[in-house]
């Protein structure tokens, strides 16, 4: 079936199947391969996008649920090639190891901080369960702090 | 390139376009007597370490070493920057093509450090490097970059260049080279005031003689290395544009997902391929000895079918294997406990156990292969490109010559993606044979990942201790099943009588190496076991260690440091509590404090946890420092949560539901001081893992008197009930 997204800005229709999930339309169909598989139960998060401004895990929610919605995806999250002030925290501390986390860590933690711009210590370890193997998650914090003081 | 002049090891060169090259090969032998080596070793490419120079003023350092994450082709590259004197924004890193050229030299001679007599050491090298070529190994493991490739490669290679551009420079001006300095990739005449950038001069330096020992830097002069360096990575990795292994696309290529027999060894019998073959955008359904794949024209049309199918595999006759039975076995071959002096005051035994751990990477196995009919391409992310290729070429019945082998951006290794240990490279291949010449990628479920690990090894070990009547330790012996060996087992401490015993007993799950290997377990048995010891003294478990390490002063620092980092003697409130646990892996001694809260229900925070590290000395202080945290945050979850089991001779858990981590919230905060003793450098990606999980367990022992001998911890009841039954008292 037909579905239109806009994504990262662009309004794009896409021909595929309605229960699709949203990850495999952005990273097979649109070919964004930012956003990452690493489960396929939203329970690792590495496939974090945001829908109408809010984090989804993309994994499992079919594409005819974005239909006619606006996703951002990370390769969308900077604009006009300045990076968005929590992938800047994320240079500024060196959060990344292997890295194949952290586009769905950097999307669940910039949609937080879009609804809680100076979130407590419940609601980071509430909104950012993301699992990382590599063990960034001292630095995660650190950066989400820097970012909520700024 | 053209010509190799040579001299000694170090080979250089001209590059085409202008520009000079140089390699450091692991060939050499007894300088004096031989004069070097085999003196065509450059013409044959047998050079290791890379260091090109080039007209626009660039340098690019080809680092024999993936970049998973651990920081190495930065740090590599500031230890060659270091020794050139280079312009660090005028410095790059690349990843050595997967040839044979580039098999590591260094690998073995990280782990010896400088316990060769020196006399010896290029020949040593040169046999390393001969056996490296031999297997086609270009190893990213071990923890042995920077101690190997950087410190035996990269700063000598950086030496080299500097003295062949100091030397084109000398010519160029017509001034003796004494007159010149060197700095921020430029040769500064004082005198005349003339200068001349690296990439002006390199063109003449590529045809000059090779130093055949430069001098190296002093480190007291060093001003790249000690300082904090950004990773070259990270930029890619924030904004979503670095290629994984699993990002790779190649036009029209095919998509394959598969189902593996469950039990290791286990065969496919039947299945009925049509409901896959029914299904969307399905290409063919590809039956192999010990699994079925679907290749489609999407990953998502693969996955859909794959789990359509119902194939029938055999159990390989290991129906009775479980953790269970596994358990049973090492409890039978433990035996007794060891004996004890029979003056002995006091005596305490205690069995410890650690289970199976999959190593989990976030990115699932994957690797894209396609086949001709002479030869074959294959891309994928993994720790050692050469043995990568090789089993692409085994798969298909050709030379390792015939195959081409590309590495991408891991997204996760930690052993998992060590040479033998290429099941998926291995599927891959055998998938795109079928489907030549188009090519095929071959991406693994989560499912697939956690159930066909090469895994952690499970381990039990049987401890017994004593004591005099003044409490001071008699003697410490263990019996151990699981694995282990002389550098896991080793404990610093001042105790007349140490013995660990290994003892077999043998099971057919599938092992590999996993973050800081034996040392996981061992780490974890022998550093309760000294704090049990400690308890049963009656001593602070700092004060009794510390007390044991005066013969050892790199550890009693380390211990000391990590102390004092956590305020160790100072006060805390009911339920809290602090344990302390120190070991030496792949030459750096790590000691660690964690502070945990125990709640009335038994619910764990871990706090904080201190870290004093002992690596000699550190590349680049930041970066350095992530690996201790990730480290330790990785040897927590495993003490906390991890836990592979069988069942049936199969893996049970299947995905992060089961199979768990600990998240953000789990994560305590963490500090990390290095020592700069100057010992031999030490490796970093793993020496952190060890100690955590007795630091942890120490400090539940500490805060709740409960103590944890059998992990993971979320299988043990830490409530204030338990405390109060005396279950914890076995």
């Amino acid at each position: 079936m037909a579905i239109t997204i806009t994504v990262n800005g662009q309004q794009r229709s896409l021909d595929v199947e309605a229960n699709m999930p949203l990850l495999w339309a952005i990273r097979e169909t649109l070919g964004l391969t930012g956003t990452k598989f690493g489960c396929g139960i939203a329970a690792c998060g590495a496939c974090t996008v945001h829908l109408n401004g809010r984090a989804v895990r993309s994994c499992t929610l079919p594409v005819s649920a974005a239909d006619g919605g606006s996703v951002t995806t990370i390769e969308g999250l900077a604009t006009d090639g300045t990076l968005h002030k929590v992938q800047q925290a994320w240079v500024e501390h060196q959060v990344p190891q292997c890295g194949y986390c952290q586009s769905g860590m950097i999307m669940a933690v910039s949609a937080l901080l879009d609804q809680h711009p100076n979130p407590s210590d419940e609601e980071i370890d509430a909104a950012v369960t993301n699992i990382c193997r590599c063990g960034t998650f001292a630095r995660v914090r650190r950066a989400i702090e820097s970012v909520a003081r700024s | 390139m053209g010509k190799w002049t040579r001299r000694a090891f170090i080979g250089a060169g001209s590059l085409v376009g202008g520009g000079l090259v140089l390699g450091v090969a692991g060939v050499a032998l007894a300088p004096s007597r031989h004069s070097v080596v085999s003196d065509d070793a450059a013409d044959k490419g047998e050079l290791t370490t890379w260091i090109t120079v080039t007209p626009d003023n660039l340098i690019t350092v080809l680092v024999p070493h993936c970049e998973m994450g651990q920081g190495t082709q930065t740090a590599l590259a500031m230890m060659a920057a270091e020794e050139m004197e280079a312009d660090w924004s005028l410095v790059r890193a690349k990843e050595a093509p997967a040839l044979d050229a580039y098999a590591n030299a260094y690998i073995l001679h990280g782990f010896i450090g400088n316990s060769i007599p020196a006399p010896l050491l290029r020949g040593f090298d040169y046999g390393t490097y001969r056996i490296a070529r031999w297997f086609g190994l270009q190893v990213t493991g071990g923890s042995t970059a920077v101690r190997g490739t950087g410190h035996y490669g990269m700063r000598i290679a950086g030496a080299a260049a500097k003295e062949m551009l100091l030397s084109a420079a000398a010519a160029h001006f017509g001034v003796n080279a004494s007159e010149l300095k060197a700095g921020a990739s430029l040769i500064v005449h004082a005198p005349s005031g003339r200068s001349a950038t690296y990439g002006e001069l390199a063109s003449a330096a590529a045809k000059l003689p090779v130093p055949s020992s430069p001098a190296v830097k002093n480190p007291d002069a060093y001003t790249i290395r000690r300082t904090a360096r950004p990773r070259f990575d990270i930029r890619s990795k924030v904004d979503g544009s670095a290629v994984y292994g699993i990002d790779f696309k190649l036009p029209g290529m095919l998509h394959a997902a598969i189902d593996i027999a469950p039990v290791y060894g286990g065969k496919l019998v039947s299945v009925d391929t049509a409901p896959a073959e029914a299904m969307p955008g399905v290409k063919r359904v590809v039956k192999l000895q010990e699994a079925v794949a679907v290749v489609a024209d999407s990953y998502w049309h693969a996955r859909q079918a794959v789990a359509a199918l119902k194939p029938q595999y055999d159990d390989a006759g290991q129906s009775g294997v479980s953790s269970a039975s596994i358990f049973a076995a090492f409890d039978k071959a433990l035996g007794t406990a060891p004996e004890m002096p029979k003056d002995a005051a006091t005596v305490i035994t205690a069995d410890y156990r650690v289970p199976f751990l999959a190593h989990a990477t976030m990115e699932p196995m994957t690797c894209t292969v396609r086949v001709e009919s002479d030869r074959a391409e294959a891309w994928a992310g993994v720790q050692d490109p050469l043995n990568a290729r090789a089993t692409v070429a085994s798969a298909l019945n050709l030379k390792a010559e015939q195959v081409q082998f590309t590495n991408l951006m891991l997204g996760g290794g930690f052993g998992r993606r060590l040479p033998f240990t290429f099941d998926y490279v291995d599927l891959a291949a055998r998938v795109a044979k079928e489907m030549s010449p188009t090519p095929v990628k071959l991406v693994w479920s989560r499912e697939n990942d956690i159930q066909h690990d090469y895994y952690r090894p499970a381990g039990m070990a049987r401890f017994a201790g004593s004591l005099d009547k003044g409490g001071a330790p008699l003697a410490v012996r263990s019996h151990y099943a699981g694995g282990g060996d002389g550098e896991s087992t080793f404990m610093p401490y001042a105790i007349a009588d140490k013995k660990a015993d290994s003892r077999n007993a043998s099971h057919p799950i599938r092992l590999g190496q996993w973050r800081s290997v034996l040392n996981s377990q061992h780490g974890f048995f022998k550093e309760s076991f000294i704090d049990e010891m400690a308890h049963a003294a009656r001593k602070d478990p700092f004060l009794f260690r510390r007390d044991l390490l005066s013969d050892q002063p790199r550890f009693r620092a380390a211990l000391e440091r990590a102390a004092a980092l956590a305020d160790w003697s100072s006060p805390l409130p009911d339920g809290e509590g602090r344990g302390i646990a120190i070991a030496e892996s792949f030459g750096s001694i790590v000691a660690e404090v964690a502070h945990v809260a125990v709640s009335p229900a038994g619910k764990l925070h871990v706090r904080n946890v201190y870290a004093a590290v002992d690596c000699g000395d550190v590349v680049n202080p930041d970066s350095a420092a992530a690996q201790v945290e990730g480290a330790i945050i990785f040897g927590l979850s495993a003490a906390m949560v991890g836990e592979i089991t069988i069942a049936q001779g199969r893996v049970v858990e299947r995905n992060f539901r089961d199979h768990q981590m600990i998240h953000l919230a789990d994560a305590p905060r963490i500090s990390v001081e290095f020592i700069r003793s100057n010992a031999h450098l030490g490796g970093l990606g793993e020496p952190a893992v060890p100690p955590i999980a007795a630091a942890l367990t120490n400090a539940i022992f500490a805060a709740v008197g409960i103590r944890v001998r059998d992990l993971p911890i979320k299988n043990q009841d830490l409530s204030r009930r338990a405390t109060a039954s005396g279950a914890h008292l076995r």
